[in-house]
């Protein structure tokens, strides 16, 4: 068996692997933080909440409906996302004049109200989810054997961050987006009708949350209390990054997800803090984030 | 924030000196008086809480720094209080200086690091410190982890007075609230408060006028955590536990409710809302995540229809600041 520093390879790569996977959810999550945050100012607390939720519609509908996993891949994050929608447009478009810090506020009100919920109806176990039978079974790499779901995760979450820098860096609609962000008075002075670009723009920032939790259900079980602890380590990866960009939220959550990865190798204790001790290093460095500007 | 705080934004004249004195008689009264009615451990359970929740809106209030991680000092503060009583035998006074001392160290620290950003960015770094601290505390073997430090013992106070006493105990709750509150009202009220309020205002200014705007918040910072430690160590004293719950995220949310619901800038709300928030959990307790789900609707309510909080509106109602 080969070994690096006494650790053999195959628990290296497996943790590196477990890694990857917690980045990509990462990335998902704070690209999905950081799209909102750069049209409506505020930062979603409910983020976690609504990850869960998308975790849960896919378990209900195939409890209940009989609606398999690519169905529910689809399913739930329009659901979720259009549940966003009508948060913003009941609630959260009140605030835009506000203080930013009363958006936080009132999002994580939604984020308890949510997981009361949940707790209530669904207990604070976790629910398994099956793989879905074309994902199971593994690939064997030579140096390690990899889960074909796993894979399947980390591939599908990098396409659709890349897809989404694509759309939002270079295309049209991401102009706009990106010049609404800069300047909201003045695009809509153009025509463009900036408020519901705002509720689209929530509701797609939403449906990312959800298309994640629907992604980690078959990995994770699925529980009420899963989004609270994983959003205050989204939070901290998104001070690391900084949300000025798009791209950098991506890198910087595959990036984090890996450093944890490793830390569970080398120096188990500190895996669950090391994220947390990045960023303090961070902020006392660089406080605008690795990718953030100034001011 | 700025705009819930305006009550408290003009100096102090005569009238309104004359207003918050007869309130804070009308309140120390009803806590003094309120034993004969109502269970004191609740009491004192309250008025704990209802200094965490002044010393959180002192950030807040008048600095306009919004932490969601206050639960690390009033955690860290309640364990080693417990720790410091139980087994290193400390008497109850030396207990809690060794936790609010452990809180100041650590909001020292804590806001070295978090007032390098504003806003949104400071309520996401001080949750993800305070997570931290939550993982240390879980694994460090001093805290017992899930079990926490139970039967942590009251002892006598400077030696003479017997804190098992539930009136002695009483009495000294009381008299670290009541300290507490004056000194945060002292604060607030001095030169040093009224440059903390000129940066909530408008801080590119008070940078203009040549105060140092970052050695004013980490002294702020570091007073908040203090007193939240002070009531966290006098918590672990008289509940004689110190568990988890104390350093959790939910925490740190509870205390924002707690001063939200009475009125952030306001002196009275935060004790309004504690005693209102603890009420809440003890007569609801038996609902279960009901609580929780309570909770969030009244963030809703209060940010939505309710911004300046109970103690807020009253004041405008009456038109006097409180």
């Amino acid at each position: 068996m080969f070994e690096l520093l006494g650790i053999p390879l195959q628990a290296l790569f497996g943790q590196l692997l477990i890694g990857l996977i917690n980045g990509a959810f990462y990335a998902l999550l704070s690209l999905g933080l950081a799209v909102i945050f750069g049209l409506l100012n505020i930062i979603n607390f409910c983020h976690g909440a609504l990850y869960m939720m998308g975790a849960f519609v896919a378990w209900l509908a195939l409890q209940h409906l009989g609606i398999g996993y690519w169905a529910a891949l689809v399913i739930a994050p329009l659901a979720v996302g259009a549940f966003g929608i009508v948060l913003e447009r009941t609630m959260l478009h009140r605030l835009y004049k506000l203080d930013h810090l009363y958006g936080l506020l009132l999002t994580f009100g939604f984020a308890l109200i949510l997981e009361g919920v949940f707790r209530n109806e669904f207990g604070a176990s976790g629910l398994p989810y099956v793989i879905p039978d074309s994902l199971t079974g593994a690939s064997n790499l030579g140096f390690m054997v990899l889960p074909n779901y796993r894979a399947w995760v980390i591939v599908f979450s990098l396409a659709v961050c890349l897809g989404t820098w694509y759309v939002i860096e270079r295309t049209k609609l991401g102009a706009y987006l990106r010049a609404a962000t800069e300047n909201p008075t003045l695009v809509q002075a153009f025509g463009i009708n900036v408020p519901r670009m705002i509720t689209l723009t929530y509701g797609f920032g939403v449906a990312l949350a959800a298309l994640a939790g629907v992604l980690a259900a078959p990995i994770y079980q699925v529980s009420p209390l899963m989004g609270s602890n994983l959003i205050i380590v989204v939070f901290a990866v998104v001070v690391i990054g900084g949300m000025g960009s798009i791209m950098g939220s991506i890198v910087t959550g595959f990036m984090l997800g890996l450093v944890e990865g490793l830390t569970k190798v080398f120096y188990p204790e500190a895996s669950a803090t090391v994220i947390f001790v990045i960023m303090a290093i961070v902020l006392l460095i660089r406080p605008q984030g690795l990718f953030g500007r100034r001011g | 924030m700025a705009g819930a705080a305006h009550s408290a934004t003009a100096p102090v004249t005569g009238d309104a000196f004359r207003t918050q004195a007869v309130a804070f008689v009308v309140m120390a009264a009803a806590f003094a008086l309120a034993p004969a009615v109502v269970y004191p451990v609740f009491l004192m359970k309250a008025m704990c809480f209802a200094l965490f929740a002044c010393a959180f809106n002192l950030l807040v209030g008048y600095v306009g720094l919004l932490s969601f991680g206050h639960a690390m000092f009033f955690g860290m503060a309640s364990y080693v209080s417990a720790h410091a009583a139980k087994v290193w035998g400390l008497p109850p006074e030396l207990a809690i200086l060794a936790g609010t001392a452990t809180s100041a160290a650590l909001g020292m620290v804590a806001g070295a690091i978090a007032i390098r950003r504003q806003g949104i960015y400071f309520a996401m770094i001080t949750l993800a410190l305070s997570q931290m601290v939550y993982f240390f505390c879980l694994q460090a073997p001093f805290t017992g982890g899930e079990d926490g430090i139970q039967a942590v013992p009251q002892g006598m106070l400077f030696g003479v007075f017997d804190l098992k006493n539930t009136a002695v105990l009483y009495a000294t709750v009381l008299a670290v609230f009541l300290g507490g509150f004056l000194f945060i009202y002292r604060i607030i009220h001095s030169p040093f408060g009224q440059v903390l309020k000129a940066i909530r205002e408008n801080e590119p200014r008070a940078v203009s006028l040549g105060y140092s705007v970052d050695h004013y918040k980490l002294i702020a910072f570091v007073l908040s955590a203090s007193l939240a430690g002070l009531a966290g160590a006098t918590k672990a004293i008289v509940v004689q536990l110190a568990s988890l719950t104390d350093v959790h995220w939910s925490m740190s949310g509870e205390v924002v409710l707690m001063s939200l619901l009475g009125g952030l800038g306001t002196i009275f709300g935060p004790v309004l809302g504690a005693v209102t928030i603890i009420a809440m959990q003890n007569y609801l307790a038996q609902l279960g995540s009901w609580v929780t789900i309570v909770q969030g609707v009244i963030f809703v309510v209060c940010v939505l229809a309710f911004r300046r909080g109970i103690v807020g509106e009253f004041a405008r109602l009456i038109k006097k600041q409180l």
